[in-house]
């Protein structure tokens, strides 16, 4: 071991540089990009109270919600596939629990367990599509969110003659899941429990391992013998509960539940984890990348409001966000990998 | 030179549909040695390796281990045997860092139950040690990316890799396919480095040059049977050319000039 140490610090062993360590951090390009972006709405919407304690709650609430399905998106994205079907189990799982303790009274924890499993179904639907039919996951999720849209709507209006439902009271669901302090929703805690796990999972867990190498190269991986699809299934259940859970949030914090509601989610969330630092076509990515991707989305939208501009224009700017934000990925990416080449 | 091979083939013959990818092959490997399986495209020598590890069963003949009938069922099932396949992509992945791949699929972790988590310590420890003794000097961070290697580096991690796991049958499908000469030497010392420790090594190439400069045991396939079978310095250069190139008609065709 001595004789190791002692080879690895000889001067003939090329040594790394803090810029290039700086950039093999995969998440550097989306922290520049949050810092300069909040510097901007601090100086432009400054003013209009961008920085005070609201301002700040508005983005985080805003991130907090996105990010809880952003943060599995993000890692589904990572291990090569996409799920676009999230939109409707939100709509679906607020539905649920309105039409359940709304409609007919049934306690809310059944409730809750019910539109949980509803995700646990659409996950697992989505992921044995996905491995049977060797179908690209984009047209499958896309067709289970279709499916499930119009399925909530019906159903909702058959049962209740609307597709909007009400709840009188939530019970004990109320301060676990729309409690606010100052301008903060209880949501922020919720994300940063979903931080926590899928960091731990990233990495401490062979899971999280599997998972970066079922996106950079599946073949690769499966020889390796890693269970390729059991991680899939792994990541399309944990992303629709997380949809799922997002909407049984929304309809005990609003206090109604809406079966039309949530398609926003299915193309923000891919849009935070890409302006996050993920990859698209997969293997590569990381949780703070995400999470860095929900608050650029969260200062972008909320910030617009505090600078007193029409915010018609707000999907412009997330949109011109996008295309610089993929495009500064790659550039980050590509300098990273040929660093080390060029040494040779 | 061991008398028994510790992985051989005894006629065996694999058919797919109406097409006869294989017909008839004998090929051993002895422990220490190497040996080329030289062919054409489409001679049968990818339905050969997938055969000897485990992902094609044939569909006559046998497969002896240490002289025993066995069946591979799976990669898995040859992998218990000891047999480790280095693929033309080398099965490393760019992205990700030169430990994880290392550990891909064979994890190192500590504590248990929930807090059961990944060694990164000793797994980067382990990679970088086994790396550098291939003779990988330039390898310096276990957390660097692998797509910062060369091609060469990555078949020496590839190689690391596979011996690390106990691999004590080694195939190498094309190793230096899509290298450089200097990069193609880092390859053959590495094989020669294996075979020094004894390892039974089945090298496939295009190559005249690299098989010659390495190989103990030659098998030259053609439409899936073996048209030559020789060892080391039976054959000139040329007649190996020539075997590769065009087979027996080729040969058949020079000496009827």
């Amino acid at each position: 071991m001595a004789v190791m140490e002692q080879t690895l610090q000889s001067p003939s062993a090329p040594t790394i540089s803090p810029v290039e360590r700086l950039l093999r951090i995969s998440w550097i390009g989306p922290l520049a990009a949050a810092i300069v972006i909040w510097i901007f709405f601090a100086i432009v919407g400054g003013a209009g109270g961008f920085t005070t304690v609201a301002g700040t709650a508005g983005w985080l609430n805003t991130a907090a919600e996105l990010g809880i399905i952003a943060i599995p998106i993000g890692l589904l994205m990572i291990a090569g596939e996409f799920d676009l079907s999230t939109g409707s189990v939100v709509g679906a799982a607020a539905i649920t629990v309105a039409l359940g303790t709304g409609f007919y009274g049934i306690p809310v924890a059944y409730t809750i367990l019910m539109a949980l499993s509803l995700g646990v179904v659409v996950g697992c639907f989505n992921a044995f599509l996905v491995s049977r039919t060797k179908l690209p996951s984009f047209i499958v999720t896309l067709a289970s969110n279709f499916i499930l849209a119009g399925t909530s709507l019906g159903v909702s209006r058959l049962i209740s003659g609307s597709s909007n439902v009400s709840i009188k009271d939530a019970g004990w669901a109320e301060p676990l899941l729309s409690t606010k302090w100052y301008f903060f929703n209880i949501s922020v805690l919720w994300y940063l429990l979903a931080i926590l796990i899928a960091a731990w999972v990233m990495r401490q867990t062979r899971l999280g391992n599997w998972i970066l190498a079922t996106g950079g190269n599946q073949d690769a991986a499966r020889r390796a013998g890693v269970p390729v699809n059991r991680v899939k299934l792994i990541l399309f259940i944990w992303t629709a509960v997380s949809a799922a859970f997002v909407g049984i949030m929304s309809a005990v914090m609003y206090n109604q539940g809406n079966a039309a509601q949530g398609q926003g989610y299915v193309f923000q969330t891919a849009i935070a984890a890409v302006i996050g630092g993920v990859l698209l076509t997969g293997g590569f990515g990381s949780v703070i990348g995400i999470v860095l991707g929900t608050f650029i989305y969260g200062i972008v939208s909320l910030g617009l409001f505090y600078t007193g501009w029409p915010t018609d224009w707000l999907q412009t700017f997330i949109g011109s966000l996008l295309v610089v934000a993929v495009l500064t990925n790659n550039l980050i990416r590509q300098r990273a990998l040929n660093r080390g080449k060029k040494t040779s | 030179m061991s008398v028994v091979p510790i992985i051989s083939l005894d006629g065996v013959s694999r058919v797919f549909g109406n097409n006869r990818a294989l017909d008839n092959v004998s090929f051993e490997v002895f422990p220490g040695e190497v040996h080329c399986l030289l062919g054409d495209n489409g001679a049968g020598k990818s339905t050969l390796i997938k055969i000897l590890s485990g992902v094609e069963q044939p569909t006559r003949g046998t497969i002896r281990f240490n002289g025993e009938a066995v069946a591979f069922r799976s990669p898995r099932d040859a992998q218990t045997y000891g047999i480790g396949t280095v693929h033309q992509d080398v099965g490393t992945i760019p992205l990700i860092s030169v430990s994880r791949n290392f550990f891909l699929g064979n994890e190192l972790t500590r504590g248990w139950g929930p807090f059961r988590r990944l060694d990164h310590a000793n797994a980067n420890r382990i990679a970088l040690e086994q790396i550098r003794a291939m003779g990988i000097r330039r390898v310096v961070d276990a957390d660097q990316l692998v797509g910062t290697m060369s091609g060469g580096e990555r078949q020496a991690l590839a190689i690391a890799r596979a011996l690390y796991f106990g691999a004590k049958i080694l195939i190498l499908d094309e190793p230096t396919a899509a290298l450089g000469v200097k990069e193609s030497k880092i390859v053959i010392d590495l094989i020669k480095k294996a075979r020094a420790e004894g390892i039974a090594l089945v090298f496939i190439t295009h190559n005249a040059t690299h098989a010659l400069t390495v190989g103990d045991r030659f098998t030259v396939l053609i439409q899936g049977r073996a048209a030559s079978r020789f060892l080391r310095g039976e054959k000139t250069r040329e007649e190996v050319l020539n075997l590769m190139a065009g087979g027996e008609q080729f040969e058949a065709a020079t000496h009827g000039d």
